[in-house]
Formats: structure tokens, sequence, C-alpha cells
């Protein structure tokens, strides 16, 4: 048996037990040990389902040995965002608000990892309901950036790109709201990707702002997110703005169980290239460096690769936080610890003073994005701020399709710095919100977008993004491969 | 003459649906033990979705055209954020048109009698849950009701009368009925929220009114109210006030109500619905007969005269039994018209009309009522008769030969008494004696006569025979 299984990216696992050149209790106890080893250094998991992962593992094995089917997925240990509901184990937010609360239903990405017999080794942490671009913002602690612990993980989805990267399990689900996924791709040097809005079921999800937010698959390799998305996409009838074509309304015979298949495959013949200039050059030298030299080594090949520009952009930032934390206020409402949460006495509270006291538990960050968003929803307010924002949005829309008639992909930078230390800007909120710039018009247009490593600067990874035109994951995959072989960075931390 | 606007806010649950608006559960909570017809979508746990209901859309769709409403080609829904226990997720999905028209119908005109009233918008939005004040130290929370359709109507502040309101109540809940999406009859399914202001001063907002027929009354007592405070030259607040149902009026409600400023935003979670053309026409293809068209069709198949068709209209049940009994018999429809709207009706209870069917505690069934008719148009009984009759089938749900038979056995068949009996109104009613000596259906109205005399118990079989035969003999 070779010692180091938890190393394998998702499809050697898969095949490798499928072969029976190992068991799946093998690989598991591998990568409970691994987690067991090094998470109190990394803390990106908030809870582990020992029992579970080597039950599932156990059941997996008899299967195969019986000769039995198994899914596509069979063995292979995943990681979820603890935003994402799982039928039987607690799942937090990362907030005081939902301590202990146990999910009585399964959320759709989950149910359909279990159909591929995917195993869930355990819960990962996130900034407070997805709130952050640290993972700073958790009750259970911050989550470290495995290639140094001193540097933040990214976030909200810190927990999924860290325990990737630190080989505690083979691939996660994370959830992008306005680059959740992504900067911690970027800032952990794994692959992560926000599907097209409706690509993936948000049932389950704990919506933070559901217009923009899409749970994403984060993996060592493009071909692992490739394998997790066909495990996941597809349209739910548990969730009515799912789709598989660019129409935005629910026509009146919605045809359900429509799953694509995306293949993997490498291409980059004749793909039409943009580099989005703003953001680029907006870019720490640093970091815009390490996207320099990679697209000068993709535009070697057969593709035509130029400077392009999104004005709206500057519009972006505003619009995107006036959207996300206007549907913040209202889907945090129903956090009032009366029907589920941690144990709280309303008694001889008068309604209001009751929902005060109660709500006073979220965090410093979930209170004034919930402040925030109730004033530029309040009468009077609304045509100032959150029309203008849709507004805004709606612009952003349509400068996004227009450059996709010009381009297959547009490529920027996932982050615009490097991982930075704990602390370091978590007393300024505005210098927070800033660093989003580059992964919020994905969101905003309801296209998807990937980031992939593509090198390091001071031994911190620099992550770039590419993105196309919504539906397209097809072509996003074949970039993102072809950038990857030519790239060729895989490597993995010493933890 | 005090110048009376009045305006209302209708909420009528859509019952006639099986499930909520969002989710799966029942539509009927009713009687069901509290927090068991919850699932997680209505009961708003993390991370559910409301996942429309296609037929609530059809439902309302229906109740816009029936409204005489304009149906937009897309619709779309909106929160409505406030705290309230009663709301699992803190806010309640609805509608909204102060940012373009997105709710399922606008601009609408019903016409009742002679008059006619503009409906502002038709809109569908969830029912919150049931808050219980049992006890003096809890407040209980049932989420049973949480999540089912209802369908808000808002009308003009178009009537100046009580009695308008009731006659425009009464075509709505017709029209409910008709259209089979709800029983109004159920507790609770609809309620109503009224506005009234005088002579163009402030609006005063009586919520809550429990039943359609409180309606009438709580205007009743909230004009005479406002009468008064003007006339001692009080000033009238601008307020929202409550139905007292127990003590019949209306009362303030807790003084501090500030302005609620419910952040209403486009429901991120339903996509746009389309509607279009080609739904409306294929929704109204599948559209039930409602009331207008019932009457005009009543007019000229049954011809029935205006009143007697209206009154049917108003009670759909009561159409419905018209219509039954025709089939059944169909000789005589005016006859059995009339026998319903002025003999069966005053059997029904009239607390009946909203607690329950009309027929409830009545075992007349549309059977009953042809052979009756039947009988009269046979001559096999006189009306007298027929009316002691249907009172015994109401009781007992006997057929009325059955019926007849047996009083017969406990009648007076002796030729001897009757003959007495009837030769004692021969004498008392020279005239219509004379009457019936030339038209033999005159000889009905002596029967009743001696029906009379003999306190109903003489076989009218036989009273008539004997009638006849006098009648023959006379000169």
């Amino acid at each position: 048996m070779p010692n180091h299984l938890y190393r394998l990216t998702a499809d050697q696992v898969a095949s490798g037990i499928k072969n029976r050149d190992f068991s799946a209790q093998e690989y598991i106890s591998q990568i409970l040990e691994r987690i067991e080893k090094i998470d109190l250094k990394i803390n990106a998991f908030v809870a582990v389902d020992k029992q579970g992962a080597a039950e599932k593992a156990r059941s997996i094995d008899k299967r195969i040995h019986d000769g039995e089917h198994t899914g596509g997925l069979a063995g292979v240990a995943l990681g979820i965002k603890d935003n994402i509901c799982t039928k039987g184990l607690k799942t937090t937010c990362a907030s005081k608000m939902l301590e202990g609360y146990v999910p009585p239903y399964d959320a759709t990405v989950i149910k359909k990892l279990k159909e591929n017999d995917a195993i869930i080794v355990g819960k990962l942490n996130l900034d407070e309901f997805a709130m952050g671009s640290t993972t700073e913002y958790s009750k259970y602690g911050p989550t470290r950036n495995p290639w140094n612990i001193n540097y933040v993980a990214g976030g909200s989805s810190g927990g999924s790109a860290a325990s990737v990267a630190a080989l505690e399990c083979a691939m996660s689900l994370g959830s992008d709201t306005g680059g959740s996924v992504r900067c911690p791709a970027s800032f952990c040097s794994v692959v992560g990707l926000k599907p097209t809005y409706g690509c993936v079921s948000r049932s389950g999800l704990i919506s933070y702002s559901n217009s923009l937010e899409q749970i994403g698959p984060v993996g060592k390799t493009v071909s692992d997110v490739v394998m997790l998305m066909n495990a996941i996409a597809g349209t739910d009838e548990n969730d009515q703005t799912t789709r598989t074509t660019a129409i935005e309304t629910i026509p009146n015979t919605m045809s359900l169980d429509r799953i694509p298949k995306y293949r993997l495959h490498q291409n980059n013949r004749n793909i039409r290239v943009g580099l989005v200039k703003e953001l680029v050059e907006g870019a720490d030298p640093a970091v815009s460096k390490c996207i320099y030299s990679a697209v000068d080594l993709f535009s070697r090949s057969d593709c035509k690769c130029e400077d392009t520009s999104m004005k709206s952009i500057e519009y972006a930032l505003a619009s995107y936080y006036t959207i996300a934390m206007a549907e913040a206020s209202s889907n945090l409402a129903r956090y009032d610890n009366i029907r589920y949460g941690f144990d709280s006495n309303p008694e001889e509270y008068e309604w209001n003073t009751y929902f005060a006291k109660v709500r006073n538990n979220f965090g410093e960050e979930v209170k004034r994005r919930i402040i925030i968003g109730s004033y530029v929803l309040s009468a009077g307010y609304y045509g100032k701020y959150y029309l203008k924002a849709q507004k805004a949005r709606e612009m952003i829309k349509q400068e996004v399709k227009s450059l996709f008639e010009k381009y297959d992909v547009l490529i920027a930078p996932t982050m615009p710095i490097l991982p930075f230390k704990f602390g370091e800007k978590i007393d300024d909120p505005l210098k927070m919100y800033q660093i989003d710039i580059d992964t919020v018009v994905a969101n905003l247009a309801g296209i998807p977008a990937i980031s992939i490593p593509v090198g390091f600067s001071d031994c911190l990874p620099v992550g770039l993004q590419i993105m196309a035109n919504e539906m397209e994951e097809q072509t996003l995959f074949d970039v993102a491969s072809s950038f990857e072989s030519i790239v060729d960075i895989h490597k993995s931390p010493e933890i | 003459m005090v110048e009376v606007k009045i305006g209302l806010e209708i909420h009528c649950q859509l019952t006639g649906l099986q499930s909520k608006l969002f989710c799966s559960c029942q539509c009927d909570y009713r009687g069901k033990a509290p927090n068991t017809n919850i699932c997680p979508i209505c009961s708003g746990l993390p991370g559910t979705l409301p996942l429309l209901n296609q037929r609530a859309v059809d439902f309302a769709s229906m109740i816009s055209l029936a409204l005489g409403c304009k149906v937009p080609d897309k619709v779309m829904f909106y929160r409505k954020n406030y705290f309230y226990p009663d709301l699992p997720k803190n806010f309640q999905i609805t509608q909204y048109n102060a940012y373009g028209i997105t709710s399922i119908g606008v601009e609408g005109r019903v016409d009742y009698g002679i008059k006619s009233t503009k409906i502002r918008r038709v809109q569908l939005e969830e029912d919150p849950g049931r808050l219980i004040y049992d006890t003096s130290f809890y407040t209980l929370i049932d989420y049973n009701r949480a999540g089912v359709s209802l369908v808000e109507i808002v009308t003009e502040p178009d009537f100046a009368e009580p009695k308008d309101v009731r006659m425009f109540l009464n075509k709505i809940t017709s029209i409910i009925e008709h259209l089979g999406v709800g029983d109004t009859k159920l507790d609770g399914s609809v309620r109503c929220d009224v506005n009234v202001s005088l002579e163009g001063g402030k609006r005063v907002e009586i919520k809550n009114v429990g039943s359609f027929r409180d309606v009438e009354k709580a205007l009743g007592y909230e004009i005479t109210r406002q009468k008064t405070m003007s006339v001692r030259d009080i000033e009238i607040k601008s307020e929202t006030r409550h139905w007292d149902e127990a003590r019949k009026v209306t009362k303030q409600s807790r003084a501090k109500e500030e302005e609620e400023d419910y952040r209403y935003f486009p429901e991120p979670d339903i996509p746009t619905i389309v509607l279009g053309n080609e739904f409306l026409s294929s929704l109204k293809a599948k559209m039930p007969e409602l009331p207008d068209e019932r009457k005009i069709r009543f007019l000229r198949e049954y011809e029935l005269s205006d009143h007697v068709a209206q009154v049917l209209i108003d009670n759909k049940e009561l159409a419905d039994f018209f219509e039954s009994t025709v089939k059944i018999y169909s000789s005589s429809p005016n006859e059995i018209a009339n026998w319903i709207v002025s003999d069966l009706l005053g059997f029904i209870d009239d607390s009946k009309r909203e607690e329950g069917s009309l027929f409830s505690g009545l075992r007349i069934e549309a059977k009953h009522m042809a052979e009756l008719v039947k009988m009269i148009d046979q001559n096999i009984i006189n009306r007298n008769i027929a009316k002691m009759i249907l009172g015994q089938i109401t009781k007992t749900g006997e057929m009325p030969s059955y019926v007849l038979d047996k009083m017969n056995a406990s009648l007076i068949d002796s030729k001897a008494i009757i003959s007495e009996a009837i030769e004692s109104i021969f004498n008392s009613e020279k005239s219509a004696v004379r009457d019936a000596k030339q038209n033999p259906n005159a000889a009905n109205f002596l029967l009743g006569k001696v029906m009379q005399l003999t306190g109903g118990r003489a076989d009218p079989k036989i009273a008539l025979n004997l009638i006849k035969t006098k009648l023959a003999v006379l000169e």
C-alpha cells in the first residue's frame, strides 16, 4: 500500500479504489490521520465526521468487493464548507447564532455527492455566514494559509481551499458570492470555480446573497474540478433559479433533471483571449508580473491574446456590496433563535426587545452588513442605493456580454494582492472590501470564473482568473486546462 | 348627506389548492395538531428556497381576470421585511407595484346591481403562521398556516354605503366559489381590512375583520363614531383600529404604531414569471362559468325572473342545488327556483351562511326537491301540503312520497268528516267556488282552505276528489 494516499488527486483516488490498488478504508484512514496531524496548525475543519467517513468507506469497499456498482466519486474524501446543509451533521456558518444547529435535510449538492459515493469527511471553516475575504471572521478562529501559517488563507471559503492545499481532503465545496471560492483558491494555490449563476443548485446553501452566490468546487487540478462539477451541476426542482440555458425566467413547463456533462481536453486553438487591462494594471506588481509571464507562455500557442478594457469595472465594488448587503439584511432576518439555533430564552421579553437581545450575538462584520443592507433598502434610500446598484449591475452585465462577442475568455488576476498577514486589514473594512475588485464582476454578471495557480512570489501563491460567457463552463475548462499544463506548477506546501 | 368613502383590502386563502404557495405541505391546515403541517421550507429553515406553486399563479390569475383586471405579461415577487414571530423568515413573500407593475392583477372593475367598484390590484402572497395568546404568560406560535396561498384584493375607495360593501362582498364570495379556488366559508379563510373616511377627512383603517358578515357591522359602527365626533367638533385622527368581534365595536390599536418601513425588494429566489397572451387564453378556456355568465344563462335557459336568478347566483350552493334539481326533474325550472328562493331559504339559518355549508344541518337533497315539485305538478299535493312535507324532509331526509304516505296514515280519511269541512268552506268562500267551477286549477285554493280548517290533517287526495265531485254537481 502506498504511503501517501492523501497526496493523490481525486481522479487518482477514484481510479485507485475502483481498480483495487488500495481500499477506500486505507485511503480514508490516511486522510483522517492527516487531518488529525496537521489541522491543529491549519484550522481548516470545524468538524470531522470520523465515524461517518469510516462507515462510508467500509460500505464502498464491500460493494467493490461484491462487484456492485459504485458512483463516480467512490471513496474520494471531500470537505464541505460549513454553510452547506448536511443532514445530521452540524452546520453552523461559523456563527454563534447557529451553534449546535443540525439540519434535517441535505443540500442538493450533498445528495448528489452521496449518490456518487463521495466520502464527506467533515465541515470546513469560513467567515461567519460567508461574509469576509480572509476567514478571520469565524467563531472558530481563522484558517491559516498552508504555505505560510502566519498568512491568511483567503475567504470566505478559507477552509475549503486550505484543506485541499494541505492535503487534508482531495476536493471540497465552497460558495462564491463575490469571490469566496476563487480568493482562497488563489491564496492557497489550488483550483477553484465559481459556476454560472443557476448552474448548480443552491438548495441547502445557507443564503448570504441569493442573486450573486453559487456553490463552487475546489480541487488540486482542473481535471478534479471538472469531475466534481459533473457530480453537482444541473437543474434542480428544489431551486427554481437553476437552468441550463441563458434564460432567466421560469417557463411554464420547466424540464428538470438536465445535467450538463463537461469533458476534459485542452484547447487553446483559435481561442480569443482578452486581458482585462484595468485589473492587471491595478494589481500589486508582484501579482501582475506572474500574470504577464503566464499569459506570455500561453500566447506562444495558437491563440489570440490582447489587452482589453472593462470600463464599468469602476462601479463593480459599490454595486456588489450594496446588493449583497441588502439581500443579506433580509436573508439573515430569520435568525432569532425561536425555531432553531442555540437556546435563548425569550421569556419575559417583549418581541422587539427579544429580537435585539438575541441578534446581538452576530459577529461585528455580519452586523455591519445587516445594518448597511437595511439602510440601502429603506424607504427614501432605495432609489439612491439599491436601485442604482442594480442599474450598475445591468451595465456591467451588458459590457461583459459585449466583451464576449469579441473574446472567448477574459483573463485577470484572481486577487490584486498577495496573501497577507493576519490582522493586516481586519480593522479597515473598506480596505478589506477593495481586495474583492477582481472577483465580483463574475458574480454581478452571473458568468463562470475559475482561479488556477500560476506561480509564486516570495513563496506566496498567485492565482490567475479566467472568465467565460454564461453557461460556457466547457470553454473555461478547456482554456484552464491548457494554462495548467503550460504553467505546470503543481506542488504542495510543507507543513 | 355626509360623504363617506370606503375602501377594502380583502385577503382570501386559495383553499382550492392542494399544497402551500412555496412548498408541498398541505394547504388544509385546519384541525391539525400545532406545528405538524410544516417542512423546512415553510418553517424557514436555513438554506431552503421557495418553490412557487404554479397552480397558485393560475388561480390568482383567474381571480384577476374574473375581477376584470389586467394581468401583466411578467409578474414578480417581492420581500416585505418586518420582524414578527408569526413570520418564520421574518419577511413575507408578496408582490409590490411601487417600482413597476409586477402584481398578478391591476385596474379591474366589479359590477354589482347597478353599482360598480374599481379594483386597484390583486396580489399573491403567503399567509403567516398563527399566534395564539393562550395564557397570560406565553404566546404560542403555530406555523401550520405559514405559507398558505393568499390573494389580496385591494379596491379603490369607491363605496359610499355599507350595504354596497355587503353586495360587493357577496359578489366576490360568489366569484371565488364559482372559480373553485377557495372555500369562503372555512373559518379564517377570508379576512378584510376596511378603511373609512368622511368628507374627504382623515382615513381610519379597521384591521382584521374576521368575516364578511362583520364588515357591514364594523362599518356601521365606525361611520356613526366618526359622524358623532365630527358633530362634536372632535378631530378624527388617521389611525388603525381593530374590530372587537365580541362587543361589536372598533377599538383603537396600541397608540404607538409608527409608519413601518418594510424595505421591499425583489425576491431573488423566484425568477420572473412569464404569463403572456398564450397563458391567458389557455387559462380563459379552462375557467369555470362566472356568476354573471351563469345568471345570464339562468335567465335565458330557465326563464327565471331577474330577482330569483340573482338570489340563486349570489350563493353558489343555492345555484348548484337548483341545477341539480332541474337535472332530475326538468319540467318546471321556474317552480323549482321559486320553491328554493321563497320556501327552502326560510329553513336556512342565517348564521349558517358564513359558517359551514348553507345546507349544513338540513338533510334535503336535490332528489327530494325534484320529487316534491313533480308531485305538485301532478296535483298529487297542493302547496300547503308541499310546504309541510318540505319542512319534514329538511329534518329527516326522507323522500316526499314517503312523507306523504306516512302523513296519510295519520290523516283524517273519513269522507264524512272531510265532507263536513268542505261543506263549511263552500259556504264561506262563495266567490272562490264560482271561480273553481270555471277553472279546475282554482280547486286547489279550496283544498287549501279545507286543509287549513282541518289543521292540515285531511287526506288531500280524498279532499280534492270530494271537492271536485261537489263542484261537478253544483249548478
